[in-house]
């Protein structure tokens, strides 16, 4: 019986430099078995640097690792056959069909070929591309590429999958069916490990995550725990017509007092409370009316705003 | 110990063959361009053994002994079309799956390393220049250039040609940055094609040359298989598979670091 509470990777002050630029500056966690783990972050956080060290691709500078118990450096080949993996450009290859992508990245794991056949239709079958298999991997979307990406992450039955950034990139669409398919893994009970920039997509998939920022862990928890923690319950975003980042910072200042905390945005005015309806009351109160109201749950991505008073998504450009 | 040593090369082995495997997968539907290959090749062999041969009648080699010019080129020629399959393979098509196409990208998140795909290229080189290698040694006798058994020899002496080669070609393919570099190989290949003693013997030379010309690894394969092809052995062709061998290891080696260190990062 595999054990819940087992550890499969844990990290002490890991650390990856290149050269003068320090990528990864001392990070701390630990991925159980059978948990969704999640890596939260802007882009050039240091997401991916630290899935390429678990992923026995990237060599630590500092720092230890240890990936089922054992050292990335002297047993790399070993710990990569237990893991699948879903890079963020995909590196499918280009020159083999659907089909052979499946049959010919099983052999890389000894996969002899009767196996890999039968394995490669059934995994078609779990991604939806069964209707593909001859086709040509650059005859796909990008959706349906990154769909045989996790295809081909899941040939060795892995004990953890890692994703990097499994919807970046997707239209709504296949983002849904990525999801789909990824809580389907969940409930077979395989271990994922993912990153991502999208909130959304770490407060649906993940049991657990961090926030990183610059190379550090900022926080970590569940995702509800990091909001109950970090922020209100609730977030009202205020909007006054075109006014903008050096107008709405002033108009900040007239809304002391009508939320926990008030946070201007480049295009808007969010404001931190526990009751969406006082913080109504009291910009009513105080005679302030904004061209847009809208109260919603906190999320996420509030979280993140609030420990680093920068938006996620905004640092893509 | 020697259980570990075989359970090592065991995994080596099928580690590399799973690359190997890849190539074939991915090449199976475009053999039309190894066959082309192997008639250009061909196609040397005739232009210059019949044609040019015709012309020249016999030549009298430097220890003295007189042969049919068109018995001299082939082997020559043979060795050309050793090193001419191997290096398209290892240095552009490896160019291409490194760098291009990210191949070994998505390859090295599985069991294998960069030891691992140097190893398997090697041997897909090697099976795509002996089908060039196979085809003209059957034309050569075909059409009587081989004058005993021996010259079947010549068959396992182009296999050091073939791994100097690809071991060159390999690090070749790490090293270039561009398409363009790639007009910088074949001026060389071309020189050392027409001037690694393919054509007459280096001892006609400038005493100057001669020494840019014992550089040439072409050079050796030629001695080599030419040797072989005329019965006329010497203990020189130790030094020139000993030359070959280094090319070929050094040249692995260097490229297996050199692929570790780019998709290492």
């Amino acid at each position: 019986m595999p054990d819940d509470n087992e550890i499969l990777v844990s990290a002490a002050d890991l650390r990856k430099s290149y050269g003068e630029h320090e990528a990864v500056r001392g990070v701390d966690f630990e991925i159980r078995r059978g948990e969704a783990f999640g890596f939260l972050g802007a882009n050039g956080a240091g997401k991916s640097t630290t899935m390429r060290m678990i992923g026995c691709v990237s060599q630590p500078t500092g720092g230890t690792l240890e990936v089922f118990g054992r050292d990335p450096h002297t047993e790399g080949a070993a710990i990569r056959a237990r893991l699948g993996v879903v890079p963020q450009d995909n590196t499918l290859d280009d020159m083999l069909t659907v089909f052979e992508n499946l049959v010919v990245y099983a052999g890389y794991f000894g996969i002899r070929k009767k196996a890999a056949r039968a394995k490669a239709e059934e995994l078609l079958d779990f991604v939806q591309l069964s209707a593909r298999a001859k086709d040509q991997v650059s005859d796909l979307s990008g959706g349906m590429q990154r769909r045989l990406a996790i295809a081909r992450s899941l040939i060795n039955d892995p004990e953890l999958v890692i994703l990097d950034e499994p919807t970046t990139g997707l239209d709504p669409q296949a983002r849904h069916l990525v999801w789909e398919r990824l809580f389907q893994l969940k409930h077979r009970g395989v271990s994922i490990l993912l990153t991502t920039h999208y909130m959304d997509e770490a407060e649906q998939l993940c049991d657990r995550l961090v926030v990183m920022d610059e190379g550090r862990i900022i926080a970590s928890g569940s995702p509800r725990e990091l909001i109950d923690t970090h922020v209100t319950k609730e977030v009202v975003e205020l909007r006054f017509g075109t006014a903008h980042t050096a107008e709405l910072a002033a108009l900040a200042h007239t809304l002391d007092g009508v939320g926990a905390q008030i946070e201007p945005l480049p295009d808007k005015i969010l404001v931190y409370t526990d009751d969406a309806d006082d913080t109504n009351a009291a910009l009513e109160a105080r005679d302030i009316h904004p061209s847009s109201v809208l109260a919603r749950r906190a999320t996420l991505e509030d979280v993140f705003l609030r420990l680093t008073g920068r938006a996620l998504v905004e640092d893509e450009a | 110990m020697s259980v570990i040593a075989y359970g090592a090369a065991r995994a080596g082995l099928r580690n590399s063959g799973a690359l190997l495997n890849r190539n074939w997968v991915a090449m199976r539907r475009a053999w039309i361009l190894i066959l082309s290959g192997a008639v250009e090749s061909l196609l040397f062999l005739f232009a210059f053994g019949f044609g040019v041969g015709a012309l020249v009648g016999d030549i009298t080699l430097p220890n003295g002994t007189t042969v049919s010019y068109t018995a001299y080129v082939a082997p020559a020629i043979l060795a050309n079309a050793a090193m001419m399959g191997v290096l398209a393979e290892t240095s552009i098509n490896v160019f291409a799956k490194f760098k291009w196409m990210k191949v070994y990208d998505g390859i090295l998140n599985t069991p294998l390393r960069p030891w691992d795909v140097a190893l398997g290229e090697v041997w897909w080189a090697l099976i795509r220049g002996f089908t060039y290698i196979g085809a003209f040694v059957v034309v050569m006798g075909l059409f009587g250039l081989l004058d005993s058994w021996w010259a079947l020899l010549a068959i396992p002496a182009c296999v050091f040609i073939a791994l100097a080669f690809a071991g060159i070609g390999l690090t070749l393919a790490t090293l270039f940055r561009d398409w363009t570099d790639f007009d910088w190989m074949n001026a060389v290949v071309f020189a050392m094609f027409l001037f690694g003693g393919t054509f007459t013997p280096v001892e006609a030379y400038p005493a100057f040359a001669q020494p840019i010309v014992y550089v040439m690894p072409l050079y050796h394969g030629i001695e080599l298989v030419r040797g072989i092809s005329l019965g006329q052995l010497g203990p020189m062709m130790l030094v020139h598979i000993a030359y070959l061998l280094a090319l070929a290891v050094g040249g692995m080696w260097i490229a297996q670091r050199r692929l570790a260190r780019a998709l290492y990062k």
